[in-house]
């Protein structure tokens, strides 16, 4: 009953939004802004279920597999500097630097050397990606009470084992905040390098239709952008309150 | 980190024998020496409290017996072995239990944690972690989370995770400082109770006198600057001890002033 209440909560907002649009945009006659009862029309037609085989589907494992590299480059590279704190003193300038430079920004140079295909894309996305989960990591394993590594020591655990049961379960609330940061990036990325690169996935898609004029399917795309992201977030949250349940009840 | 993995590799120590040696143990840190020169014999089975005005290094002395800090010289070996890391047959109690335990796991996992580092099967070491959490009455509570527990609590599966290690001695810090008064008490007998049970030795570290007295087999007082011993009493309370009949005994107050007389003498100047 209260699963229920929240959800109608999340819902009535968009619920209202997509009525507007609908109601408003009934009568329009402008070529670029068509009424959203033909839009849902053609979204029907196009994406189901031909679009999503064929553009849904590259584009949600380029996301994933790239998200799934940053996570484990992110989080290895981030415990192994969390734990060498002279060496992570001298790399963090050069840290700082690489993550302010906009991920997109290399693209030019990864198509040079990766092409315009897979690769490229997969790379841009996890290479965006790795910086929030790498530093939120540092600084979770940071933050390990003292008194913990006392523990681990009285009880002659491994590195291996202080890295499996205490620094990375210490870090993981930075972890997935990290994460949730770069999946939101990995989506923009995603659309970018699929603009500029083969053909394939939803924002070579969008571009593509609207380069034709048409753009009923341009909007259909546009709005599957939005939904993907929607739901990517929705599972990344689902995941995080089973894996954080403790943190989370802790701090209710 | 070349000891024996597995506990109990050499017989049960004999009651009464050497278990614990600390010889000439001094610590400075720069030119601040906070340990003068402290020896002391621990006997297997006995319950040492080891008691001083508060800032005489009390911590500082049960680190260096736990191989968690070097002394500046002298030496601890357990059975004949010297410490330079906590053994394998040594279990730490420490202070603080709210930062002691894994906020991420649950009470079982908590106290099952160590066992994971030695080659015990799983089903052994479930078994032996609900042992230990019966043994000090947290059977009820083994999926909540620590921080789910009262103070008292969370203490008691800090007591169970070090208990579940069978170790021969355990060494506590100040285990009971951060618990309400009734609390305290319970733990005090249940630690009593457990020490009993299973025939331990436990090293305990206290600021408080009363505590001292009624749980030690013998008190080993420090005072001074540096900390030296100034005492090691034999209590002679005997085995069964009662919060209230113990306490209310002429020979327990006449430690507890004893105890009390020595520690003032350090910490109040003689005036001259």
């Amino acid at each position: 009953m209260k699963a229920l209440k929240n959800i109608l909560w999340e819902l009535w907002l968009p619920i209202v939004l997509v009525g507007l649009w609908l109601v408003l945009s009934a009568g329009s006659k402008t070529f670029y802004f068509p009424p959203l009862a033909r839009i849902m029309d053609k979204f029907v037609h196009v994406w189901f279920f031909d679009g999503i085989l064929k553009d849904l589907t590259p584009s949600l494992g380029r996301i994933l597999l790239g998200f799934i590299l940053a996570l484990v480059v992110g989080v290895a590279g981030g415990t192994l500097l969390g734990l060498l704190r002279r060496t992570e003193e001298a790399l963090r300038p050069v840290l700082e630097f690489l993550r302010s430079t906009p991920g997109v920004a290399l693209l030019p140079i990864a198509t040079l050397f990766l092409g315009v295909g897979q690769e490229m894309k997969v790379f841009m996305i996890a290479l965006a990606c790795t910086w929030p989960i790498l530093l939120n990591t540092i600084d979770g394993v940071r933050s390990v009470e003292p008194v913990l590594l006392q523990v681990a020591r009285s009880y002659r655990m491994t590195m291996w084992e202080r890295i499996r049961f205490i620094y990375i379960p210490n870090a993981s609330p930075q972890i997935f905040a990290g994460g949730r940061l770069s999946l939101a990036i990995a989506a923009v990325v995603m659309v970018v390098t699929e603009m500029i690169g083969s053909p394939g996935g939803v924002g070579y898609f969008v571009l593509n239709a609207q380069r034709n004029f048409d753009i009923l399917s341009m909007w259909t795309g546009i709005i599957m952008l939005g939904l993907l992201g929607y739901l990517l977030n929705l599972a990344f949250r689902l995941a995080e309150n089973r894996i954080l349940r403790w943190h989370h009840i802790k701090n209710a | 980190m070349n000891q024996p993995a597995a506990n109990q590799e050499l017989p049960a120590p004999q009651p009464g024998q050497t278990l614990l040696s600390v010889r000439n143990v001094s610590k400075k840190y720069g030119p601040n020496e906070i340990l003068g020169d402290i020896s002391v014999d621990v006997r297997a089975g006995e319950f040492l409290c080891i008691v001083g005005p508060s800032g005489a290094g009390k911590t500082t002395l049960l680190q260096c017996l736990s191989g968690l800090l070097a002394p500046t010289s002298g030496s601890v070996s357990l059975r004949g072995v010297e410490v330079s890391e906590p053994p394998a047959e040594m279990a730490i109690v420490f202070q603080d239990y709210s930062r002691s335990l894994m906020p991420w796991l649950s009470v079982l996992d908590n106290v099952a944690l160590p066992l994971r580092s030695t080659k015990m099967a799983k089903a052994e070491i479930k078994k032996k972690s609900t042992a230990a959490l019966e043994e000090v009455g947290l059977a009820g509570h083994l999926d909540k989370y620590p921080w789910q527990l009262s103070g008292g609590m969370q203490q008691r599966v800090a007591i169970a995770r070090a208990l579940a290690f069978e170790p021969a001695i355990v060494l506590m810090d100040e285990p009971f400082a951060s618990v309400d008064a009734q609390t305290r008490s319970d733990l005090e007998d249940l630690t009593l109770k457990v020490k009993q049970h299973l025939g331990i030795t436990i090293v305990l570290v206290t600021h408080d006198i009363d505590e001292a007295v009624y749980l030690s087999d013998r008190v080993l007082v420090l005072g001074g600057r540096p900390t030296e011993v100034v005492d090691l009493i034999e209590t002679h309370l005997g085995e069964d001890r009662d919060q209230i009949t113990t306490k209310s005994t002429p020979q327990f107050a006449e430690l507890r002033a004893r105890v009390y007389q020595e520690i003032r003498r350090q910490t109040v100047p003689a005036q001259s």
